[in-house]
């Protein structure tokens, strides 16, 4: 029984995209950029804070860093938990120690369920981002988007009530959308967000609710992904950042500013084992000439001011 | 369903005719970037989901986008940096979607050579109409972007079906790199009974097997690749081999993979007895000076 022929038929064989969301561009086509001070390498470090429910639904899938033993599986949840009271704080003791500044992606029950923390990051004033409700609030193809713009207008709402602050940014737990998640984020305020990991530079995108900028946080270089998904040594974590910068500022000095996205989680690298890798890719980076460590919004706004 | 595929004969890797390559070379050195289109939403095959999450699969889709708008040009530069011409890979709808990256591609002289239409459209399930439709489609749309009939064959995602070498071989194919029996080139049999060969195009130097599927770390796949060209420059003093370092925009162009691979490139681009070639010339080179001494010799070794 051969395939509908449908299966031969190619509607979007076309030019650009297979789809509408955004302009097909080479990056070396590009006009090149500079960052503030003739810096040539932005380092956007940015956190995940998350909470993940002991209750995890799993719909429509389990999230990666998720429970994954019958319930009540309090080895995971107490490991994600650690990242959150102890982690954290080494964290921060490394990006004073080599001033580099953060941005924080909240899961909005995290906020809600630990003033204490919450208060710790407002105090330093840096940049927080929605990163959805909980991990186990997935947006999703096929999600009802009625049950997702509730969603989205919760966790959003609710965050900007907790900081008193606008929240510009979003990344989407697990970094999973449905087809209508960019609307909704663009109609609930949203100026960027970074579930789209297809450049290395921000981007337009679109929406019918108006313009997004797609901000590149790298998933190949983020902690979970090299030592959970990879099981990478966290020796070779070290050599994989010094080596993508040491690359990207070569590649700056011919095709202009370029970002290295470091995505942590301090349940990873807050271990005690770890933490010495996290400082030391931050020595390395912060000590090379033509670094600015900048928020994702600093950087999206100084990108934005050259752009045409 | 067949127990074997029965494309070749056994053929011992020792006592072999001894291959010279151009200018004495020991060793056929190519790199086969693949330059791919995944496409965001694709029909379905019942045989093989193309994503894992319900569209918009975003890990899978943007990550080889990203191949396209940022890689491509970082491991053009690399190559041409190293006197090495590509021998793409094509999902030819790329001619469509991304013409540009065709342009930089021929105005280098690299070799296009077919692999299918899209990455997510699959051989599995097609009648031999189907696919033959297919394969002439992606034979036609090469020669029209880029003014040459392409001479090779990889698979759509390495989906193949029983008769794929040969509706590939009956379109005018010389060589296919579906095959990973051996590190010299072979005949294969197909039903037109055209000289029709098999270019090593390794899996196990493949980039998206090592960094996706083996989940190799950076500078140890850098390694491998300098441990693989040692033995083969070794063993082609005893007769030529082929070593092939299949790529992906979207893996060996990211920035903490390339110094890796920059460094494999220099290692084995700096040794002298290496021809550093496409894969076209491989299989024309092959098929004109060696093609029927190998085909007596497999054929002699049968009988013992």
């Amino acid at each position: 029984m051969p395939l509908d022929s449908e299966y031969l038929q190619y509607p979007h064989r076309r030019y650009g995209m297979d789809h509408d969301r955004y302009d097909w561009s080479m990056l070396s086509d590009r006009n090149p950029v500079s960052w503030p001070n003739n810096n040539r390498l932005a380092l956007w470090v940015n956190v995940c804070l998350q909470f993940f429910p002991l209750d995890q639904k799993g719909k429509p899938f389990p999230v990666p860093g998720g429970m994954t033993m019958p319930y009540p599986d309090l080895r995971h949840f107490t490991l994600r938990d650690y990242g959150n009271r102890v982690g954290i704080y080494r964290f921060l003791q490394a990006f004073d120690k080599y001033k580099v500044k953060p941005t924080f992606a909240l899961n909005t029950r995290l906020a809600e369920n630990n003033p204490y923390l919450l208060h710790s990051i407002m105090e330093r004033g840096d940049e927080i981002n929605c990163h959805g409700l909980h991990m186990d609030a997935l947006h999703y193809g096929g999600q009802d988007i009625n049950e997702e713009s509730e969603l989205i207008k919760r966790s959003l709402g609710r965050l900007r009530d907790l900081t008193g602050r606008d929240i510009r940014g979003w990344l989407s737990p697990a970094r999973n959308e449905s087809a209508n998640t960019p609307e909704l984020l663009a109609a609930n305020g949203i100026d960027y967000f970074s579930d789209w990991c297809n450049d290395d530079m921000p981007y337009q995108f679109r929406t019918d609710k108006g313009l997004l900028w797609a901000m590149p946080l790298s998933n190949e270089l983020e902690d979970r992904f090299i030592l959970m998904e990879n099981l990478h040594s966290e020796e070779a974590y070290v050599e994989q950042i010094c080596d993508a910068c040491d690359f990207l500022l070569q590649e700056s000095e011919t095709q202009g500013g370029r970002i290295l996205a470091l995505n942590l989680h301090p349940w990873m690298l807050g271990q005690p084992h770890r933490i010495k890798k996290l400082e030391q890719v931050l020595e390395y980076v912060t000590s090379q000439e033509g670094v600015w460590s900048a928020s994702a919004g600093d950087i999206l706004s100084s990108f934005c001011g050259q752009q045409p | 369903m067949k127990e074997t595929p029965a494309l070749y004969d056994y053929w011992p890797y020792q006592n072999r005719p001894k291959i010279r390559w151009p200018n004495g070379a020991k060793l056929a050195f190519w790199v086969a970037p693949n330059i791919e289109f995944y496409e965001l939403n694709p029909p379905l095959n019942p045989h093989r989901k193309a994503w894992p999450q319900p569209s918009p699969a975003l890990p899978g889709y943007t990550i080889r986008d990203y191949g396209n708008r940022v890689g491509h040009a970082r491991q053009m530069n690399l190559l041409e940096k190293y006197g090495i011409r590509g021998s793409i890979s094509l999902s030819t709808a790329l001619c469509d979607h991304h013409p540009e990256i065709i342009e930089l591609c021929k105005e280098r002289n690299w070799e296009f050579f077919s692999h299918g239409i899209y990455n997510t459209r699959y051989t599995y399930g097609l009648s031999e109409d189907q696919e033959r439709e297919m394969i002439l489609d992606s034979i036609a749309t090469i020669e029209r972007h880029t003014g040459i009939k392409p001479a090779g064959y990889l698979a759509p995602a390495l989906s193949h079906s029983e008769v794929t070498l040969d509706l590939f071989a009956e379109a005018g194919g010389s060589y296919t790199c579906d095959l990973f029996h051996d590190d010299q080139p072979t005949p294969v049999r197909t039903r037109s009974g055209a000289k029709f060969i098999s270019v090593p195009y390794s899996l196990e130097m493949n980039d998206t097997i090592a960094y996706a599927v083996n989940k190799v770390e950076p500078r140890r796949y850098g390694q491998m690749i300098k441990d693989n060209f040692d033995r083969l420059y070794e063993e082609g003093d005893t007769s030529g081999t082929v070593m092939c370092i299949p790529t992906h925009n979207y893996q060996v162009s990211c920035p903490h993979r390339m110094k890796a691979f920059e460094e494999a490139l220099e290692y084995i681009t700096g040794h002298s007895d290496v021809w550093v070639t496409t894969g076209r010339e491989i299989a024309d080179y092959f098929i004109d000076h060696y093609y029927d001494a190998v085909t007596a010799d497999i054929v002699a070794k049968q009988e013992i």
